[in-house]
């Protein structure tokens, strides 16, 4: 059985929850359904607004959906699980804490914030090139250096799936590339399965086993392509006709570029 | 900061207050006016060397009635801003009657006050915490609900007890709210005890300056307000420290 099922998900926002102005709901996700491996990285890609950022708050439990199945690890997803790491778009680290504080921020709620953990924390700042500056505040670091920072948090407690919302969206291009050749150096080392939500075509073509394109709003899985590209990878890769072609697949899925057949014909 | 950004930062006001208090020394040379009306600097400073015991005393006087009215709105609002910032029905039935509350004078209610607590210090402290209570629980209610979204969420991913997102992520992400709140409030409660000896009583240095300036002793009732500001400005720089102390990151993210 696979490690993750995602199976007819739907999300209605009913006009109760959508304040004053609202006049009729919000389908959010209309029929979500695809299904991924242990230590597979699958990423999901639309338009803004197409809703996979709510099926990501689905899996991590923090939004109940209204109808469907999650099924991860073999156990139906119905509230927060404790095990999975999250990264949002923006660090969100918290100010009062020092670096390596934010890091162990999990820990300290799972109450395993022990000397191991401390231990862990430590290589995972070191793996993300951040050993000199444990004892740093996070507004003494740039945005990319955060983003370190909120990865570490998010890998500390060992999560068996690691949940990230646009992670990289608001670095700029090279911190970006960076970041994503840092991500997949962590993969290979941690094993983690992980979700990836993007609306970028390149990077989720660059860093995914898997992309599963959305379609717009009522946002629904449209194609489902596998990144037929060998690990490691590294930035000339992008370069590689394997790699243009499966831009190319998720585009045509966006309905960006018409289809290769019905261009041709 | 170096020594030069001290300076800098040191000079300027000096020199600005040296030249007021020229001005108004020339003000009352030049002008002739009689003591009664303007006492020159001098005569200002004279009394309140001459009078610095009496001045103290009835200053330690105003400023436990002062501080004890502050930490009793600290001690009261806090847990009462938490409550109407997390449960939804409070936050709808009072949070709008708070914020209607703090646009109410006060001190309007000073002499109510003293009907029902006498002259004493009970009076003066209950006013001094009227006034400073709400800005403590509005802000920090404001404070609780401005915490990050992505941090709750963050703890909620992980499991997290109420309790412990409160403590680990909304207290301290309010901080600097309570810190703003108290800030304001420990002003408006040096306010609230002096009105509360204006309007009863016989000790403080609202009730010394009322008696000087009926005595015609401006320079005294002068003295009085200089040792009243020294006293808003000790205890405002004490909530200042907190803040360098409690938040140090706060200024610079």
């Amino acid at each position: 059985m696979a490690f993750g099922t995602i199976s007819n998900v739907r999300k209605v926002f009913p006009v109760a929850e959508l304040g004053l102005r609202a006049k009729e709901p919000v389908v959010a996700l209309d029929d979500a359904s695809f299904i991924f491996e242990r230590g597979e990285l699958v990423a999901l890609l639309g338009p803004s607004g197409c809703g996979k950022t709510t099926l990501l708050r689905i899996v991590a439990g923090l939004l109940s959906k209204t109808s469907g199945s999650v099924r991860i690890d073999g156990r139906e997803v119905d509230g927060p699980m404790g095990d999975y790491g999250f990264v949002f778009q923006s660090p969100s680290l918290m100010p009062w804490r020092s670096v390596i504080d934010n890091v162990l921020f999990p820990m300290e709620i799972l109450k395993r914030n022990d000397k191991a953990a401390r231990a862990r924390a430590v290589e995972l700042l070191e793996l993300v090139g951040l050993s000199g500056f444990h004892k740093a505040r996070p507004h003494q670091l740039s945005g990319g250096m955060q983003q370190r920072v909120a990865l570490c948090r998010a890998l500390i407690h060992k999560p068996n799936l690691l949940l990230m919302d646009e992670p990289f969206g608001a670095l700029d291009e090279l911190t970006r590339m960076e970041m994503n050749d840092l991500l997949l150096r962590i993969r290979k080392e941690t094993g983690a399965s992980v979700l990836f939500v993007t609306h970028s075509i390149g990077e989720a073509v660059y860093l995914a086993d898997k992309v599963i394109v959305f379609s717009r709003r009522p946002a629904r899985v449209s194609k489902e392509i596998a990144v037929a590209l060998p690990y490691p990878r590294s930035q000339t890769t992008r370069f590689t006709p394997a790699f243009m072609a499966a831009e190319r697949a998720a585009s045509e899925a966006l309905g960006i570029v018409p289809h290769a057949e019905a261009a041709a014909s | 900061m170096n020594a030069r950004a001290v300076f800098t930062q040191l000079a300027y006001p000096v020199a600005g207050l040296a030249l007021i208090v020229g001005l108004w020394a020339l003000a009352c040379r030049l002008g002739n006016l009689p003591t009664v009306v303007l006492p020159s600097p001098d005569k200002v400073f004279y009394a309140f060397i001459d009078k610095l015991p009496l001045l103290l005393v009835e200053g330690w006087v105003t400023l436990k009635e002062t501080l004890y009215g502050f930490l009793l709105a600290l001690a009261l609002g806090l847990p009462m801003a938490v409550a109407v910032a997390n449960s939804r029905t409070l936050n709808l039935m009072f949070y709008p009657l708070l914020v209607a509350l703090q646009s109410v004078p006060k001190v309007a209610l000073a002499p109510i006050v003293l009907v029902w607590l006498g002259t004493g210090l009970e009076s003066k402290l209950a006013i001094a915490w009227l006034v400073a209570f709400f800005p403590i629980i509005v802000d920090t209610a404001a404070g609780l609900r401005a915490t990050p979204k992505e941090l709750v969420e963050l703890a909620r991913s992980l499991n997290a007890s109420r309790t412990q997102v409160l403590i680990k992520v909304q207290l301290p992400a309010a901080l600097p709210f309570v810190i703003t709140g108290a800030k304001v409030a420990m002003t408006l409660a040096v306010i609230g005890a002096v009105i509360g000896e204006f309007i009863g009583g016989d000790t403080g240095l609202g009730q010394r300056i009322l008696v000087a300036s009926g005595n015609q002793r401006t320079d005294l009732a002068f003295a009085a307000i200089l040792m009243l500001s020294l006293l808003g400005i000790l205890l405002f720089t004490l909530v200042a420290l907190a803040e360098k102390i409690l938040c140090p990151w706060y200024d610079k993210s």
